[in-house]
């Protein structure tokens, strides 16, 4: 188990969230016709961090404000655990990890906003409280998009049962009702990694960086890696829930790592290609339209669609 | 030591600072990230944040109400770091040294490790002055450790 946790859950996942930030970071700069980033450049930035002065505001909560980038990381750490152990130890599993990390991927976004809350700025108040309204619009749409392989599975909240009965009767994608979850999720993740088109929590040009303003050093290089991390257990998440998972054998490993980059070319383009939006149209899109599908979809899950 | 400066070296940072510019040293600075510089490449980003920066880079000739705003930027930047002064107004106050508002040149104020001349400099001759920053600071380091 300690095995997993360090090997699979933290520098696997670390590793991978690393390389697809670069990917990102690359096809960003040769959309923009731009040279773009070497290759080690995320590991560079993340040494750099931890090795810089570690600046807490006079107007913090000292320990809110250290201890919530440490919560943010363990968490992430703990899901891609859980994840990778549906491939690697599955009769380890148990009954309700759907649940677990549909929370625990929960956690992230409230430990920046908590974060940015402890950290006594303005700027990092305000891009506190649009995280928290988004937050709140993202969630009931994607726990919906989530109810629908539970209920094409039989009413298992097993994810290592969801595998099995894709494994039978072929992957929840190619359902209509599975596609237009999936779809919904991938826009789900979009807002829960903090892309543009909704990245106005963090929204560079004009709050400067939201809720992490006030972050430097260690604590910052903490946060920056656990949304690296993000990148890459989100979309793990999604393709074990609707494309058959990634198991890590034979052809299966290249076939997983095919479904992972076209889940990250996906983010990029989509990322690349809208404007930003303002937390109100952002609302009005994930509790309209994106719960609309999802409902449609779970519907359709229901009669066996 | 070495590792982590060594790392800033190839990360840095830029948070840029006008203190009282005509605004053309700071439109060069912002040419530096378009397509056609790309800065990104040697792993240069533009910070929001002072706390995130490495590098500040210092335009202007220091007025007297933006002297205590300079050293309150300085002071809040997490060590280590660099300062660079860009045009002629950051480096000798240009033309106007004579000034009653402009009492002192930069580098009496803040430590300055770079000087790129020009009124304004060219998008190339920034590029270059930082990369001669980031050339002499390796050197250091290497020789710091034959010794």
């Amino acid at each position: 188990m300690i095995y997993i946790f360090v090997c699979y859950g933290f520098l696997l996942s670390a590793m991978m969230g690393l390389i697809a930030s670069w990917v990102d970071r690359k096809l960003t700069a040769r959309i923009q016709y731009r040279v773009g980033p070497p290759f080690f450049q995320p590991w560079f930035d993340l040494i750099k961090l931890s090795g810089k002065e570690l600046l807490i505001p006079t107007t913090a909560l000292r320990q809110v404000f250290l201890t919530a980038p440490v919560f943010g990381l363990a968490s992430v750490i703990l899901a891609s655990t859980i994840l990778w152990l549906n491939d690697l130890h599955a009769s380890q599993s148990f009954v309700g990890d759907l649940i677990v990390v549909v929370y625990l991927l929960m956690i992230p976004s409230i430990c920046i906003m908590i974060g940015g809350f402890a950290s006594g700025n303005p700027l990092a108040g305000l891009g506190s409280s649009r995280e928290m309204k988004l937050i709140l619009s993202y969630e009931l749409p994607f726990i919906l998009a989530v109810l629908v392989p539970v209920i094409k599975s039989g009413y298992s909240l097993r994810l290592n049962d969801i595998l099995a009965f894709q494994m039978q009767h072929g992957v929840m994608i190619t359902s209509l009702s599975g596609f237009l979850a999936f779809l919904v999720c991938v826009l789900c993740i979009q807002a829960k990694l903090g892309l543009v088109p909704f990245d106005m929590p963090e929204a560079e040009t004009e709050i400067v960086g939201g809720p992490l303003i006030e972050y430097s050093g260690i604590c910052l290089a903490i946060f920056k890696l656990m949304k690296y991390m993000l990148l890459f257990v989100l979309p793990f998440f999604v393709i074990i829930l609707f494309w058959g998972g990634w198991r890590l054998t034979g052809v299966h490993l290249w076939l997983g790592l095919l479904k992972y980059i076209i889940f990250i070319l996906l983010v990029v383009v989509i990322r690349n290609t809208n404007p930003r939006v303002r937390v109100d149209q952002a609302m009005r899109f994930f509790w309209g339209t994106l719960t609309g599908l999802s409902s449609i979809a779970v519907l359709l899950a229901w009669i066996g669609k | 030591m070495s590792v982590r400066v060594q790392a800033l070296l190839k990360s840095p940072w830029i948070f840029h600072l006008s203190t009282g510019s005509c605004n053309n040293c700071d439109i060069e600075i912002l040419d530096c990230l378009t397509p056609r510089f790309d800065v990104e490449r040697f792993g240069m980003l533009l910070a929001g944040s002072i706390r995130h920066a490495d590098v500040l880079v210092v335009t202007g000739s220091a007025s007297r109400k933006c002297i205590p705003r300079m050293k309150q930027i300085y002071e809040q930047m997490p060590k280590p770091c660099f300062v660079v002064a860009i045009g002629e107004c950051a480096l000798s106050r240009g033309m106007f040294i004579q000034s009653y508002n402009c009492p002192l040149p930069i580098d009496k104020i803040i430590p300055v490790d770079v000087y790129i001349p020009g009124c304004p400099p060219k998008p190339e001759a920034i590029i270059a002055g930082i990369m001669k920053l980031v050339k002499k600071t390796e050197e250091g380091l290497k020789n710091k450790q034959a010794v």
